[in-house]
């Protein structure tokens, strides 16, 4: 989530689907993709990345408030729309960075077409079903009370957490617009699209995995697992973090991800 | 005027208010099948009792709940059709959008239509938001899901010549070609229910039968108000006859005040305890649009079930009312015969008419000997009277 006090919001128009993005930095493209819980705040996050590169950060439809005519509805409409967002844009040498539901985006865009881009990067990453089919993989975000959420994605919940209730009414519209946005992308199959593992092998730029080692949604074996599936990727943990690593330690993470991204 | 006996046949053994949640994730170790068994055949008994005294019937259906044993109202809608004879039998009704195939909904409502000889009352619903979760169905966008699923409903329900194609948004059936059709024609009388005048209008467009649930009278007369202009706007004509509105409340009747009072109040645990679900449960995201999320959640009490206005203004909260505050606001009647009749003429008044009364006759603990006398008293003594005083031809007063 990207808070809506921050400056820098610009309507794109993508074949119809108005899409609300942050823009910001000069230097290499990042192509962000927010993760979309409702109790995290990437604000300061894309500030960071902004730092080390020119970053175009999407608010997914739904979350944005952009008039949309073609409805986007699923997980393989914003990989497409993405793609187009970057053609549109004439973006080359992308670092492509999600997280969370936005890594899933991200894979979903890589699996289908690289061509623009240079490095993947996914931090704590949805999308793939790696376990039986008993075992949850992906805690239920909508079968769990916020305090329990909060400590799944922060190891430090009262550092990193959002309390709802004091949000200005804008920021806490807009969080109640992702908490439904989100399960209209990832409600059944829950959070995954159960074929994308089957094309993870069609990654084909350097991809960067990394992983809170306290992330309590989708846990770090689960972020191995995930890694293996993409051929030459690196897998790395985020000490002392939860599932939104790069909200609880957004200047370490981002410099990580400027130095995978400038190791040619 | 048709009035209806209603229960959701609870299993109310362990449907105690010391526990956190009684639906969703109550472990189904606590239902003894035996208990279960007993419990389905006495409140088949209680239906058939109604029958013989003049009443209809209404069932519901709810899930993974010890307030609710009716986990399908097809199910026990197709003993119904059997083992009754005049009871007009209303399904208020079938959650259509946590159902995943329309065509089975229709086939399914056609057999009860045709085994019960034309008395089934069709009613279609959304369903309460803590259905999600057993149904995992998608939470966002079921009202376009819902008219997706009747309109293949109806359209399979009234098409006689063969199969048709149907490939819409959200269902996809190459051959739709039911068999049996209807008895009634061209289908059985639709209904649906809701509680914001929004819906109740667009019910009214369609002409079809609007139930509202527990509202008092001024919310009722409200959702009143909103149909009638949906019915005119949808070319039924200006006068809205009182059979297209039904409304809920409770119900009890005893020979004596304090008895029929002592037995509403055990049947009123069913709102009171309404809300025992646990919280993420009770707000599927996209159920609610994210305006009325937003006041939820900056309203004082984000956690109040309903909080409802009585006739003089004052609000009254329904997980702690008092059976005085339910009868006040005219979601309770209870007392001796001549007190039920009171109150309910009172209410029906009150809103301006009413075709069809839908009482919850058994609830919570109420147990099967009291449930019999308490129905077998209104059905001697109050129905005859509201038969005669509230006849079908009536209109609504404006």
């Amino acid at each position: 989530m990207i808070s809506a006090a921050s400056d820098g919001l610009t309507t794109i128009d993508i074949h119809g689907t108005e899409v609300q993005t942050f823009v910001a930095g000069v230097g290499p493209n990042i192509v962000y993709l927010h993760s979309a819980l409702w109790l995290g705040d990437d604000t300061a996050f894309v500030h960071e990345l902004a730092k080390h590169g020119h970053v175009i950060a999407p608010l997914h439809p739904g979350i944005g408030v952009g008039k949309d005519k073609n409805n986007i509805g699923s997980v393989d409409d914003l990989a497409y729309l993405y793609l187009d967002l970057i053609d549109q844009l004439k973006l080359k040498d992308v670092t492509l960075v999600g997280a969370s539901f936005g890594g899933w985006i991200a894979a979903e865009m890589a699996v289908r077409n690289c061509n623009a881009l240079f490095r993947l990067v996914l931090i704590d990453a949805l999308g793939v079903k790696l376990g039986a089919r008993e075992h949850r993989d992906i805690q239920d975000f909508y079968g769990t009370p916020d305090s329990e959420l909060t400590r799944m994605c922060f190891a430090d919940p009262a550092k990193s957490g959002v309390e709802l209730r004091l949000l200005s009414d804008d920021d806490l519209r807009r969080r109640l617009r992702a908490r439904e946005a989100l399960a209209r992308y990832g409600w059944q199959p829950y959070m995954h699209n159960p074929r994308l593992k089957l094309w993870l092998h069609r990654v084909s730029v350097p991809t960067l995995v990394m992983w809170g080692d306290k992330d309590g949604v989708a846990s770090p074996d689960y972020g191995k697992t995930y890694a293996n599936l993409i051929p030459g990727s690196q897998f790395e943990l985020v000490n002392n973090a939860g599932h939104l690593s790069h909200i609880e330690h957004p200047a370490a993470v981002a410099s990580r991800i400027k130095s995978f991204a400038h190791n040619r | 005027m048709r009035v209806y006996h209603f229960s959701e046949e609870p299993y109310p053994d362990v449907w105690t208010p010391d526990r956190p949640t009684l639906r969703v994730t109550l472990p189904n170790e606590l239902c003894d099948p035996k208990r279960a068994n007993e419990l389905y055949h006495r409140y088949v008994d209680e239906w058939m009792l109604a029958d013989q005294l003049g009443f209809d019937i209404m069932l519901n259906e709810h899930h993974s709940t010890a307030t609710c044993l009716t986990a399908s109202a097809n199910l026990m809608l197709a003993i119904l059709a059997r083992v009754t004879k005049n009871a007009r039998l209303l399904v208020l009704g079938v959650p259509v959008c946590n159902r995943q195939d329309p065509v089975r909904i229709a086939e399914e409502m056609s057999m009860i239509d045709v085994i019960s000889g034309g008395r089934l009352e069709f009613g279609m619903i959304k369903g309460v938001p803590y259905e999600i979760a057993p149904a995992n169905s998608q939470p966002t966008r079921m009202m376009d899901r819902f008219w997706e699923a009747h309109d293949i409903i109806v359209k399979a329900m009234t098409t006689h010549n063969g199969a048709f194609n149907f490939e819409g948004e959200f269902f996809h059936h190459r051959t739709v070609n039911i068999w049996p059709r209807p008895w009634q024609q061209p289908h059985p009388p639709i209904w649906s229910s809701t509680s914001t005048p929004a819906n109740a209008k667009e019910i009214g467009v369609r002409g079809y039968v609007c139930g509202s649930f527990m509202g008092g009278i001024e919310e009722t007369r409200k959702l009143h108000k909103a149909y009638a202009e949906g019915y005119r706007e949808g070319g039924f004509g200006n006068e809205v006859p009182v059979d297209r509105f039904g409304y809920l409340a409770m119900c009890a009747t005893a020979n004596t005040e304090d008895e029929g009072r002592r037995r509403a109040d055990m049947i009123a645990d069913y709102l009171r305890t309404n809300a025992q679900v646990a919280d993420p449960f009770n707000k599927p995201p996209g159920y609610f649009s994210v305006d009325a999320a937003f006041r939820s959640m900056r309203s004082l009490n984000p956690r109040a079930f309903r909080t409802l206005m009585t006739p003089k203004g004052r609000p009254v909260e329904l997980s702690t009312a008092t059976l005085d505050d339910f009868i006040e606001c005219g979601i309770a009647f209870a007392g001796t015969p001549d007190q039920v009749y009171e109150q309910i003429c009172s209410f029906v008044d009150g809103i301006g008419g009413l075709g069809n009364l839908l009482l919850m006759g058994q609830g919570g603990d109420l147990n099967h000997e009291e449930t019999v006398d308490s129905i077998t008293l209104f059905g001697k003594q109050v129905l005859p009277r509201l038969k005669a005083r509230y006849v079908p031809e009536m209109k609504f007063a404006a």
